[in-house]
């Protein structure tokens, strides 16, 4: 059995996690043009190594931040998003400047 | 009698010979580099050596030939897809299959099994009369069937009502087949090889040197090669490959996990497949039964196994085809799929001039093994795009255009 930590739930069976794609930013839905919102949908990195993940603990609901080597299939680290994410992003704003 | 044998063996001038010669050095200059030497590779250069006249063309293999996932596919061969442009595309291919021994007089052993695919719920009865139609409309025999044919295809089947999931319909596909793949991929490796192709093994690719959008050469652990164009037939690789050319690929890559038991008489003709349990069994012409099922839960470049797959796989087989529960497992394993989001292939041109990408081959690369080779080698030697292959560029990404092939293996939608 591999397990994973949860940030929230801490060491559980991979099996209850679910796997939600490459942290990537969005782009801007009022002035990116199409083909930026192609690749963010569709094109990913894909890495051999290391890669930045989003992960949901299926159970409680519960996204977080995995980083893992997609060639040894080693779980690195997992941590609340709030370690990513510091401040409220405001895309209204944006537009305005 | 013994004598003669001892006599024979012992010769010099025994008459076995290599079907791979190649020169030992790798030349200063290729007019056609292909990266891979799987059976798209091989079937790209056949197709140009034999019938484009293009000779000077080298395969680069960084592992020995045919032994990524063309060893590791499960040998399924059919065209029974959904969207117009997968079904045509796959029926081509499978008319190339059934040519391909008396093609390279070399025994791939392609037999005509038919292929059954099982619903469980009305939904897939619905998806199934949808994919007839279109099939039939397009020239491949695909029809949706009742319990009693199905009983009389495959007797072995738990047609119990008490089933976790009871079978309802099937959708029989009377073209399908198998064949056997290492065959494929040596007889199209040792037909190009004869007309003057270099495989090279156990040279990787490290780095491409590009100017002004065209690949000017290749770098390789065993030197530099200048190049007229590169093609890149690299499953299980491409997001890799596809960077050093600085190409973003619309690509994630899963492992898919299959097994094989111990030889049987033979009991079983059709390829078994049930989309709701996840798994799709054949017996091979060796009597091993080989079972495949869903790509892994999340994205990896290894090839583990896991005792979760393998005991969710052996739990599916076993509900479809009781009888399997009494085999013995003989191996494991499993193969890297680059899985697209519309699960079809990205082929053709490539943002760099001289750069051809032959990619995202999912769970679909084998059963497109020669018609791949067909259109590829075509486009290389023509510098056009044939039709067949037109809808499968990376542009349609771009142009939102994607070709959502809903009836390809571990397609989970």
């Amino acid at each position: 059995m591999k397990l994973m930590r949860c940030p929230l739930n801490g060491w559980r069976n991979i099996s209850e996690f679910t796997y939600g794609g490459e942290v990537e930013s969005m782009p801007n839905p009022v002035t990116d043009a199409s083909d930026v919102w192609a690749e963010y949908l569709f094109f990913h990195q894909n890495p051999a190594g290391l890669v930045h993940e989003w992960w949901c603990h299926t159970a409680t609901s519960y996204w977080f931040i995995a980083e893992r080597n997609t060639v040894t299939d080693e779980i690195i680290k997992t941590y609340p998003t709030s370690e990513l994410f510091q401040k409220r992003v405001d895309f209204s704003q944006e537009e305005s400047t | 009698m013994p004598h003669a044998l001892i006599k024979y063996g012992l010769s010099r001038s025994y008459p076995g010979h290599r079907h791979f010669n190649s020169r030992k050095e790798l030349k200063d200059h290729y007019d056609v580099v292909i990266i891979g030497g799987g059976g798209h590779g091989a079937a790209i250069a056949y197709y140009l050596s034999k019938y484009h006249g293009v000779k000077n063309v080298v395969i680069l293999e960084k592992g020995y030939l045919g032994g990524g996932n063309t060893a590791r596919n499960t040998a399924v061969i059919r065209a029974n897809y959904l969207t117009e442009e997968g079904v045509c595309f796959y029926r081509d291919s499978l008319k190339l299959f059934r040519g391909l021994s008396n093609e390279f007089g070399y025994n791939i052993m392609w037999e005509n099994r038919g292929q059954l695919t099982l619903a469980h719920t009305d939904a897939a009865i619905r998806s199934f009369r949808w994919r007839a139609e279109v099939n039939k409309h397009l020239g491949v025999r695909s029809e949706v069937i009742g319990l009693d044919e199905i009983r009389e295809l495959v007797p072995m089947l738990n047609m119990s009502e008490h089933a976790r999931f009871p079978i309802l319909a099937g959708l029989w596909h009377a073209d399908g087949g198998t064949a056997r793949h290492d065959a494929v991929v040596w007889g199209y490796a040792k037909g190009a090889c004869e007309r003057g192709v270099e495989l090279h093994q156990l040279t990787t690719v490290t780095g491409l040197d590009i100017e002004s959008g065209r690949v000017k050469a290749v770098n390789t652990n065993r030197g530099k090669i200048q190049c007229g164009c590169v093609v890149q037939a690299v499953a299980g690789n491409s997001s890799v490959v596809g960077r050093m050319a600085g190409i973003h690929l619309p690509i994630h890559t899963f492992p898919l996990q299959a097994m094989v038991t111990q030889p049987y008489k033979p009991v079983l003709g059709p390829l078994v497949s049930s989309p709701q349990y996840h798994v799709y069994v054949q017996q091979t012409s060796r009597g091993e039964f080989v079972i495949g099922g869903g790509s892994d839960p999340y994205p990896l470049y290894n090839t583990r196994s896991t005792l979760e797959m393998k005991e969710s796989l052996a739990a599916a087989a076993m509900e479809v085809l009781p009888f399997l529960g009494q085999m013995r497992l003989l191996r494991q394993w499993a193969g890297i799929t680059d899985m697209t989001p519309d699960y079809s292939p990205i082929m053709g041109l490539s943002p760099l001039e001289n750069y051809y990408l032959d990619a995202g081959w999912g769970t679909w690369g084998f059963k497109a093994t020669p018609i791949c080779g067909v259109t590829m080698a075509e486009l290389i030697a023509t510098q056009r795009v044939p039709d067949l292959i037109k809808p499968f560029s990376l542009d349609r990404f771009y142009q939102f255009r994607q070709i959502n092939e809903a009836g390809a293996t571990a397609a989970s939608h």
